[in-house]
């Protein structure tokens, strides 16, 4: 192995080749995330389901019950649900991503190895609550006897969108957090104002037409409205909201990359 | 002629280290203050990856500047220098977590670093995971891992407790699992700093033989270290770093005996001209330290039977701190011997001082310090509610205790070395024939 270290000049790009290097690191990493997250809890994974659980029945009891906020004519539990699970994955992993290279100050600042495998540690771990929420959400679905329709094959796609989202959001924070500690501060209230500005206690439906597409710049709001179009079958396949969904969602991603890159060399000195 | 593994030129790197804080004691001035702050910690906050080309700015030092130098296969380079010499930030950049400022490093082969032992342990899991997690931080790959993993165990000697939480370990049972992982990793170049320190002695025997094995191997060590015994056992050649710059390279002996002579070079005062580029913050700064004789003469040579002296002179620029000064010595192998305040007998003790010019004399009684070379540490404080910290300056004045054996010192009629141990204090003792 012959490697030359001097000061990186110009626009930095990922370096696959070493990426698949540390793999190993990156799977160990994700377990370990996992591993950890429910240590020493009574419930455990359980956990997973708890939180979007309690969330919708609390929705369900103020906005569907009290409020009367429409759900595109499905119960009003499962119609929160189908949402809450993909936002309560979006928020753990901005978060998560958003705190991981403080979070991970010691070994930044004593061991070398590909910075990126950090803030995408975390959005990747979160793919496991999600899928177990997502049993939960079956269950209901078969409860409330609602079925998918064939454009279910289309969920991976979603699925990927939304990941693509919250890396991209997360690595941008990430490398924010490392210099400007306001952000740690900022997160979770970014994720709450989030939450109302995207689909969750009401359908997008309530958005006046013409603002879909200023709205479906919320990532999120492809994502969600998506889920529910061919999990639950609300709506027609929001086709726009999603395109314009995707577009930001794999610019978001671009942006967060790009700029993890080039704050990337100041990690280890500033952090 | 063996080839050159690690080819560095002119490598430079230069850290900003924080623009000086202000303080406030007033009420109004605090929140006015608080009121303008984030204009100012923005521009401070940006600064930091940011440097402009005039590069005497008074908050940018260069941890390195124009090291080059080659280390050739099979070589064990020992690096040592004082505290704050460039050492550790040359093992950050060929290691590759920071980058430099300009330079470069020609790397022929793999290099694995044990800045330190136990980086990324994640308290949770058991030691199998980490053994797991930390040899794939180290580089390593699993099917590596996996065919190491029996060896790795054993030579932490803790098959037992593979399965249980590291948050049971002891101390001592995790710092042996971190560093078994850490010698069982096959590098062509092992970045080896400090972790000697660490361990019970049987243990540090055991790492010893370690790295000296790596190198009988042919592989290139760069080991960094205080401890000139173990860089004298082990290194090939070693160098001396000395602010950023390496001031000799050569035969590990004659770098070590120098290392150590010249620190005792070190005059017996230091002295601040300017007042303004004296170390300290905008309201204590020190001006002078000096290691006094019982004629208050400026010395450096002391039978352990005369008294020290320490003079510290620093100037008051604002009014209103109460001030501890405080005297750290420190042996020669790097270990505090004691700490001193000035606060019990000072008339300032809870007075707040004036602006102005202060002296304070420390005196170590003779037959108390043991024999060997002492370095002493300032630091100003000002204590009360607000506790902050003008100045801590290592390494200030140096001097040498040596025993010219007279029986009239606490070694009496013992007339083998004196056994080693920070102090050697005269006590009151009694003896008695019991029946």
């Amino acid at each position: 192995m012959h490697m030359i270290i001097k000061p990186k000049k110009g626009l930095q790009l990922v370096d696959f080749k070493e990426l698949r290097e540390y793999k190993d690191l990156f799977y160990f990493l994700v377990t370990r995330d996992i591993k950890v997250r429910y240590s020493q809890t009574v419930l455990g994974g359980l956990w997973a389901i708890i939180q979007p659980f309690f969330s919708m029945i609390v929705f369900t009891l103020f906005f569907g019950v009290l409020a009367k906020v429409p759900s595109d004519g499905i119960p009003y539990p499962i119609f929160n649900f189908s949402a809450m699970i993909a936002w309560t994955y979006f928020a753990g992993a901005i978060t998560g991503a958003g705190n991981s290279l403080v979070g991970n100050a010691h070994l930044v600042s004593k061991i070398y190895f590909p910075r990126l495998i950090i803030p995408l540690t975390p959005v990747v771990a979160g793919l496991l609550d999600f899928s177990i929420a997502f049993v939960v959400l079956v269950g209901m679905m078969l409860y409330f006897h609602i079925y998918p329709t064939i454009t279910v094959l289309f969920l991976p796609v979603l699925i990927i969108l939304m990941m693509l989202a919250a890396s991209g959001i997360g690595m941008f924070l990430a490398a924010l957090n490392a210099k400007y500690r306001d952000i740690k501060y900022t997160i979770p209230f970014l994720v709450q104002l989030g939450m109302f500005a995207s689909p969750i206690v009401y359908p997008a439906s309530m958005v006046p037409e013409k603002y879909h597409l200023i709205y479906a710049l919320n990532p999120m709001v492809g994502v969600i409205e998506g889920f529910r179009s061919i999990l639950l079958g609300t709506v027609a396949f929001p086709t726009e909201m999603f395109l314009v969904s995707a577009l930001i969602s794999l610019s978001l991603f671009i942006i967060g990359l790009l700029y993890f890159k080039q704050m990337e060399r100041y990690f280890a000195d500033i952090i | 002629m063996s080839k050159a593994m690690i080819k560095i030129n002119n490598l430079s790197k230069r850290y900003r280290i924080g623009a000086k804080e202000q303080s406030y004691r007033t009420i109004r001035e605090t929140i006015m203050d608080g009121l303008r702050a984030p204009v100012r910690n923005l521009a401070k906050l940006r600064k930091l990856t940011e440097f402009k080309a005039s590069d005497d700015e008074e908050d940018v030092i260069w941890a390195l500047k124009d090291v080059s130098f080659e280390v050739n296969e099979g070589e064990v380079l020992g690096i040592i220098g004082r505290n704050g010499a460039g050492k550790s930030t040359f093992l950050k950049i060929l290691s590759r977590i920071t980058e430099p400022t300009s330079g470069s490093i020609e790397v022929h082969g793999r290099v694995s670093s044990l800045l330190e032992v136990g980086t990324g342990f994640n308290f949770e899991l058991t030691g199998r995971e980490n053994v797991f997690l930390q040899s794939a931080i180290l580089g390593m790959q699993k099917w590596e891992i996996k065919e190491k993993f029996d060896d790795i165990v054993r030579f932490a000697d803790i098959e037992r407790f593979i399965d249980t939480p590291v948050k049971r370990y002891s101390s001592g049972m995790y710092v042996r699992l971190a560093f078994s992982v850490a010698a069982h990793l096959e590098p062509e170049i092992l970045v080896v700093d400090e972790v000697l320190a660490v361990g019970d002695i049987s243990f540090q025997k055991k790492c010893l033989g370690k790295m000296s094995e790596v190198a009988r191997r042919g592989r290139t060590v760069l080991f960094v270290s205080h401890n000139m015994d173990a860089v004298q056992k082990l290194c090939t050649r070693a160098i001396i770093l000395d602010e950023g710059r390496v001031v000799m390279d050569g035969p590990t002996d004659e770098v070590v005996s120098r290392y150590l002579g010249e620190e005792m070079n070190y005059a017996g005062q230091r002295i601040w001209s300017d007042i303004n580029k004296a170390p300290g913050s905008g309201m204590v700064r020190l001006c002078a330290v000096r290691v006094l004789d019982q004629n208050g003469k400026a010395c450096t040579s002391f039978d352990v039977r005369d008294p020290v002296s320490i003079e510290t002179e620093f100037q008051v620029m604002e009014e209103g701190h109460r001030l501890v000064v405080q005297l750290h010595f420190v042996s020669e192998m790097g270990n505090v011997l004691f700490i001193s305040n000035n606060n019990l007998d000072s008339p300032w003790r809870d007075t707040a001082c004036p602006q102005g010019h202060y002296r304070a004399v420390c005196h170590i009684p003779g037959d108390f310090l043991n024999e060997g070379k002492v370095s002493v540490t300032c630091r100003i404080d000002t204590v009360g509610l607000y506790h902050y910290m003008h100045v801590m300056e290592r390494d200030l004045v140096r001097f040498k205790v040596s025993d010219r054996m007279d029986p009239a010192g606490v070694r009496g009629n013992y007339s083998l070395q004196w056994p080693s141990g920070g102090i050697r204090p005269r006590l009151p003792w009694t003896v008695e024939k019991a029946c």
